[in-house]
Protein backbone atom coordinates (compact mmCIF):
# COMPACT_ATOMS: atom_id res chain seq x y z
CA UNK A 1 0.00 0.00 0.00
CA UNK A 2 1.35 3.64 -0.90
CA UNK A 3 1.70 5.57 2.29
CA UNK A 4 1.15 9.21 1.76
CA UNK A 5 1.53 12.36 4.45
CA UNK A 6 -0.33 15.76 4.48
CA UNK A 7 2.02 18.91 6.03
CA UNK A 8 -0.51 21.26 7.73
CA UNK A 9 1.43 24.19 8.52
CA UNK A 10 -0.12 26.65 10.59
CA UNK A 11 -2.61 28.96 8.73
CA UNK A 12 -3.32 25.81 6.15
CA UNK A 13 -6.61 25.76 5.22
CA UNK A 14 -6.94 22.93 2.12
CA UNK A 15 -5.28 20.45 4.02
CA UNK A 16 -8.84 18.62 4.54
CA UNK A 17 -9.75 18.88 1.02
CA UNK A 18 -6.38 16.99 0.45
CA UNK A 19 -6.64 14.17 2.76
CA UNK A 20 -10.24 13.56 1.20
CA UNK A 21 -8.67 13.22 -2.27
CA UNK A 22 -6.58 11.14 -1.18
CA UNK A 23 -8.61 9.01 1.26
CA UNK A 24 -10.52 8.83 -2.00
CA UNK A 25 -7.74 7.10 -4.40
CA UNK A 26 -6.16 4.61 -1.63
CA UNK A 27 -5.79 5.20 2.02
CA UNK A 28 -6.03 8.31 4.33
CA UNK A 29 -2.80 9.85 4.61
CA UNK A 30 -1.11 10.93 8.28
CA UNK A 31 -1.30 14.41 8.73
CA UNK A 32 1.68 16.22 10.33
CA UNK A 33 2.83 19.34 11.63
CA UNK A 34 6.05 21.92 11.08
CA UNK A 35 7.28 20.95 14.01
CA UNK A 36 8.25 17.03 12.89
CA UNK A 37 11.97 17.14 12.34
CA UNK A 38 11.12 13.22 10.92
CA UNK A 39 8.69 12.38 8.72
CA UNK A 40 7.10 8.59 8.92
CA UNK A 41 8.60 5.57 8.32
CA UNK A 42 8.11 4.02 4.91
CA UNK A 43 6.40 7.42 3.37
CA UNK A 44 6.27 7.30 -0.73
CA UNK A 45 3.84 10.28 -1.28
CA UNK A 46 4.58 14.03 1.13
CA UNK A 47 2.21 16.29 0.34
CA UNK A 48 1.98 20.09 0.95
CA UNK A 49 -1.35 21.48 1.06
CA UNK A 50 -2.84 24.86 0.04
CA UNK A 51 -3.67 27.69 2.25
CA UNK A 52 -1.60 30.61 3.45
CA UNK A 53 0.50 29.26 5.95
CA UNK A 54 2.29 31.83 8.71
CA UNK A 55 -0.21 34.65 6.81
CA UNK A 56 1.76 34.68 4.16
CA UNK A 57 4.26 36.85 6.54
CA UNK A 58 7.27 38.16 4.29
CA UNK A 59 6.55 35.96 0.94
CA UNK A 60 3.89 33.18 0.27
CA UNK A 61 5.47 30.63 1.77
CA UNK A 62 8.56 31.81 3.35
CA UNK A 63 8.27 30.82 6.74
CA UNK A 64 7.12 27.49 6.31
CA UNK A 65 9.82 26.75 3.75
CA UNK A 66 12.37 27.10 7.01
CA UNK A 67 10.44 24.85 8.92
CA UNK A 68 12.04 21.73 10.88
CA UNK A 69 9.50 19.47 8.52
CA UNK A 70 10.69 20.94 5.53
CA UNK A 71 14.39 19.83 5.98
CA UNK A 72 13.03 16.18 6.94
CA UNK A 73 11.54 16.89 3.27
CA UNK A 74 14.48 17.56 1.52
CA UNK A 75 16.09 14.50 2.32
CA UNK A 76 13.12 12.42 2.09
CA UNK A 77 13.51 14.01 -1.79
CA UNK A 78 17.02 13.66 -1.80
CA UNK A 79 16.02 9.76 -1.33
CA UNK A 80 14.07 10.21 -4.28
CA UNK A 81 10.68 10.65 -2.05
CA UNK A 82 7.75 12.03 -4.03
CA UNK A 83 6.46 15.70 -3.30
CA UNK A 84 3.73 17.39 -4.27
CA UNK A 85 3.28 20.59 -4.12
CA UNK A 86 -0.27 22.47 -4.30
CA UNK A 87 -0.67 25.97 -4.17
CA UNK A 88 0.51 27.41 -1.09
CA UNK A 89 2.60 24.26 -1.45
CA UNK A 90 3.93 25.25 -4.66
CA UNK A 91 5.06 28.30 -3.09
CA UNK A 92 6.53 26.54 -0.38
CA UNK A 93 8.68 24.44 -2.39
CA UNK A 94 10.21 27.35 -4.55
CA UNK A 95 10.68 29.35 -1.15
CA UNK A 96 12.94 26.25 0.01
CA UNK A 97 14.69 25.92 -2.88
CA UNK A 98 13.35 22.15 -3.93
CA UNK A 99 11.73 23.89 -7.40
CA UNK A 100 13.44 27.16 -8.87
CA UNK A 101 11.68 30.21 -9.60
CA UNK A 102 9.14 32.05 -7.64
CA UNK A 103 5.47 32.79 -7.25
CA UNK A 104 4.38 36.94 -6.67
CA UNK A 105 1.04 39.10 -7.39
CA UNK A 106 -1.36 38.16 -10.11
CA UNK A 107 -0.21 40.40 -12.58
CA UNK A 108 -4.09 41.78 -12.20
CA UNK A 109 -3.79 42.41 -8.77
CA UNK A 110 -6.84 40.13 -7.77
CA UNK A 111 -7.15 37.09 -6.15
CA UNK A 112 -8.56 34.91 -8.58
CA UNK A 113 -11.05 31.74 -7.82
CA UNK A 114 -12.04 29.86 -10.99
CA UNK A 115 -12.14 26.70 -12.75
CA UNK A 116 -9.40 27.40 -15.75
CA UNK A 117 -7.87 25.08 -18.14
CA UNK A 118 -4.42 23.27 -18.18
CA UNK A 119 -2.34 22.14 -20.87
CA UNK A 120 -0.77 18.88 -19.91
CA UNK A 121 2.80 19.35 -21.20
CA UNK A 122 4.55 16.40 -19.70
CA UNK A 123 3.01 13.32 -19.09
CA UNK A 124 5.90 11.13 -18.57
CA UNK A 125 6.30 12.03 -14.94
CA UNK A 126 4.94 10.06 -12.24
CA UNK A 127 2.29 12.67 -11.35
CA UNK A 128 0.69 12.77 -14.65
CA UNK A 129 1.41 10.19 -16.90
CA UNK A 130 -1.84 8.67 -17.75
CA UNK A 131 -2.71 12.24 -19.32
CA UNK A 132 -1.71 12.31 -23.17
CA UNK A 133 0.44 15.43 -23.89
CA UNK A 134 -0.96 18.54 -24.75
CA UNK A 135 -4.91 17.11 -23.40
CA UNK A 136 -6.72 19.90 -22.15
CA UNK A 137 -7.94 19.70 -18.94
CA UNK A 138 -10.20 21.75 -16.01
CA UNK A 139 -9.00 22.21 -12.78
CA UNK A 140 -10.05 25.26 -10.37
CA UNK A 141 -7.57 27.80 -9.39
CA UNK A 142 -7.70 29.81 -5.87
CA UNK A 143 -4.83 32.28 -5.83
CA UNK A 144 -3.99 36.21 -5.35
CA UNK A 145 -0.34 34.79 -5.85
CA UNK A 146 0.42 32.19 -8.64
CA UNK A 147 2.35 34.51 -10.82
CA UNK A 148 5.43 31.91 -11.76
CA UNK A 149 8.56 34.50 -12.25
CA UNK A 150 12.56 32.62 -13.12
CA UNK A 151 14.64 34.60 -15.03
CA UNK A 152 15.20 33.26 -19.02
CA UNK A 153 17.91 30.93 -18.16
CA UNK A 154 15.92 29.30 -16.02
CA UNK A 155 12.91 28.92 -18.23
CA UNK A 156 15.02 27.70 -20.86
CA UNK A 157 16.54 25.32 -19.13
CA UNK A 158 13.01 24.39 -17.78
CA UNK A 159 11.95 23.85 -20.98
CA UNK A 160 15.17 21.78 -22.43
CA UNK A 161 15.11 19.50 -19.62
CA UNK A 162 11.02 19.06 -19.92
CA UNK A 163 10.43 20.21 -16.72
CA UNK A 164 7.22 22.27 -17.35
CA UNK A 165 4.46 20.31 -15.98
CA UNK A 166 1.09 22.27 -16.76
CA UNK A 167 0.35 25.56 -18.58
CA UNK A 168 -3.01 27.59 -18.51
CA UNK A 169 -4.33 27.78 -21.61
CA UNK A 170 -5.70 31.64 -20.43
CA UNK A 171 -2.20 32.99 -18.58
CA UNK A 172 -4.72 34.56 -16.45
CA UNK A 173 -1.89 35.79 -13.53
CA UNK A 174 0.78 36.74 -15.98
CA UNK A 175 3.51 33.68 -15.43
CA UNK A 176 6.13 33.40 -17.64
CA UNK A 177 5.25 31.26 -20.08
CA UNK A 178 1.89 30.91 -19.19
CA UNK A 179 3.40 28.16 -16.61
CA UNK A 180 1.26 26.55 -13.62
CA UNK A 181 3.15 23.35 -12.91
CA UNK A 182 6.71 22.37 -12.66
CA UNK A 183 9.03 19.55 -11.78
CA UNK A 184 12.35 19.14 -10.05
CA UNK A 185 14.94 17.91 -12.14
CA UNK A 186 14.49 14.45 -10.46
CA UNK A 187 11.04 15.03 -11.83
CA UNK A 188 10.25 13.30 -8.31
CA UNK A 189 8.54 17.12 -7.36
CA UNK A 190 5.78 18.87 -8.76
CA UNK A 191 4.67 21.91 -7.62
CA UNK A 192 1.38 23.70 -9.17
CA UNK A 193 -0.98 26.26 -8.44
CA UNK A 194 -4.38 25.01 -9.62
CA UNK A 195 -6.00 22.29 -7.27
CA UNK A 196 -6.66 18.78 -8.20
CA UNK A 197 -7.97 17.80 -4.78
CA UNK A 198 -10.92 20.12 -5.53
CA UNK A 199 -11.92 18.42 -8.88
CA UNK A 200 -11.63 14.82 -7.80
CA UNK A 201 -14.81 13.55 -5.81
CA UNK A 202 -17.92 12.85 -7.09
CA UNK A 203 -19.20 16.39 -5.63
CA UNK A 204 -16.92 18.27 -7.50
CA UNK A 205 -17.69 20.71 -10.57
CA UNK A 206 -14.94 18.48 -11.85
CA UNK A 207 -12.93 14.99 -12.20
CA UNK A 208 -10.07 16.41 -14.21
CA UNK A 209 -7.90 16.44 -10.77
CA UNK A 210 -8.40 12.44 -10.19
CA UNK A 211 -5.45 11.80 -12.11
CA UNK A 212 -3.01 13.26 -10.34
CA UNK A 213 -3.99 10.75 -7.29
CA UNK A 214 -4.34 7.89 -8.99
CA UNK A 215 -1.02 8.31 -10.92
CA UNK A 216 0.04 9.02 -7.03
CA UNK A 217 -1.55 6.30 -5.16
CA UNK A 218 -1.06 3.55 -8.05
CA UNK A 219 1.53 1.02 -6.62
CA UNK B 1 23.41 49.17 17.25
CA UNK B 2 20.57 49.69 15.08
CA UNK B 3 20.39 48.73 11.02
CA UNK B 4 17.66 49.07 8.60
CA UNK B 5 17.34 46.01 5.51
CA UNK B 6 14.99 48.22 2.80
CA UNK B 7 13.63 44.79 0.50
CA UNK B 8 12.42 46.15 -2.90
CA UNK B 9 10.88 44.06 -5.81
CA UNK B 10 13.28 44.18 -8.55
CA UNK B 11 12.55 45.84 -11.89
CA UNK B 12 10.45 44.00 -14.00
CA UNK B 13 8.39 42.45 -11.08
CA UNK B 14 5.19 43.69 -11.03
CA UNK B 15 3.76 45.67 -8.15
CA UNK B 16 -0.33 45.59 -8.26
CA UNK B 17 0.42 46.83 -4.51
CA UNK B 18 1.95 49.98 -5.82
CA UNK B 19 -0.30 50.57 -8.81
CA UNK B 20 -3.40 50.57 -6.69
CA UNK B 21 -2.18 52.60 -3.97
CA UNK B 22 -0.88 54.92 -6.71
CA UNK B 23 -4.09 55.43 -8.76
CA UNK B 24 -5.53 55.93 -5.10
CA UNK B 25 -3.22 58.16 -4.22
CA UNK B 26 -4.05 60.27 -7.86
CA UNK B 27 -8.01 60.05 -7.01
CA UNK B 28 -6.91 61.69 -3.97
CA UNK B 29 -4.91 64.88 -5.96
CA UNK B 30 -1.94 63.85 -5.56
CA UNK B 31 -0.08 65.43 -9.19
CA UNK B 32 3.05 64.85 -10.41
CA UNK B 33 3.43 60.75 -8.87
CA UNK B 34 4.10 58.83 -11.97
CA UNK B 35 5.20 55.80 -10.28
CA UNK B 36 4.23 53.88 -6.75
CA UNK B 37 6.50 50.74 -6.27
CA UNK B 38 6.12 49.23 -2.38
CA UNK B 39 8.95 46.88 -1.00
CA UNK B 40 9.78 46.48 3.08
CA UNK B 41 11.82 47.74 5.91
CA UNK B 42 13.28 45.87 8.12
CA UNK B 43 14.96 47.49 11.26
CA UNK B 44 17.27 45.38 13.30
CA UNK B 45 18.92 45.79 16.88
CA UNK B 46 22.12 43.79 16.84
CA UNK B 47 24.71 43.17 20.13
CA UNK B 48 26.81 46.48 20.45
CA UNK B 49 29.35 43.31 20.91
CA UNK B 50 29.84 42.95 17.21
CA UNK B 51 32.14 44.73 15.15
CA UNK B 52 30.93 46.32 12.37
CA UNK B 53 31.89 43.70 9.64
CA UNK B 54 30.88 41.08 11.76
CA UNK B 55 27.37 42.67 12.13
CA UNK B 56 27.32 43.34 7.89
CA UNK B 57 27.95 39.56 7.54
CA UNK B 58 25.55 38.45 9.42
CA UNK B 59 22.72 41.28 8.31
CA UNK B 60 23.90 40.14 4.54
CA UNK B 61 22.93 36.11 5.58
CA UNK B 62 20.05 37.21 7.32
CA UNK B 63 18.96 38.21 3.42
CA UNK B 64 20.42 35.70 1.98
CA UNK B 65 18.63 32.96 3.99
CA UNK B 66 15.57 34.10 4.65
CA UNK B 67 14.14 37.99 4.23
CA UNK B 68 14.29 38.60 0.59
CA UNK B 69 14.09 36.35 -2.19
CA UNK B 70 16.54 37.12 -4.83
CA UNK B 71 14.17 35.71 -7.64
CA UNK B 72 12.30 38.68 -7.41
CA UNK B 73 13.79 41.07 -4.70
CA UNK B 74 17.00 43.32 -4.20
CA UNK B 75 18.37 44.36 -0.53
CA UNK B 76 19.90 47.26 0.84
CA UNK B 77 21.74 47.28 4.45
CA UNK B 78 21.80 50.72 6.04
CA UNK B 79 24.06 50.54 9.37
CA UNK B 80 23.41 53.43 11.87
CA UNK B 81 26.52 55.15 12.81
CA UNK B 82 26.99 54.00 16.21
CA UNK B 83 26.15 56.26 19.30
CA UNK B 84 23.33 57.44 17.84
CA UNK B 85 19.81 57.15 19.13
CA UNK B 86 16.88 56.41 17.98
Amino acid sequence: MIRSAVIVFPGANRDQDMCDALSQFGAAPARITHTETKLPDRLDVLVIPGGFSYGDYLRCGAMAARTPVMQAAREFAKKGGKIFGVCNGFQILCEAGLLPGALTRNQSGRFVCKQVKLRVENNQSAFTRGFSTGAEITIPVAHGEGNYRIDEEGEKRLIAENRVALRYVDNFNGSVGAIAGILNEEKNILGMMPHPENAALPHHAGLDGGKFFENLLAA
Amino acid sequence: MRAKILIRLKNGIADPQGAAVGQALARQGNEGVTDIRIGKLVDVTLSDSLTPSAAEAVLQKMCADLLANPVMENFEILIEPQGKTA
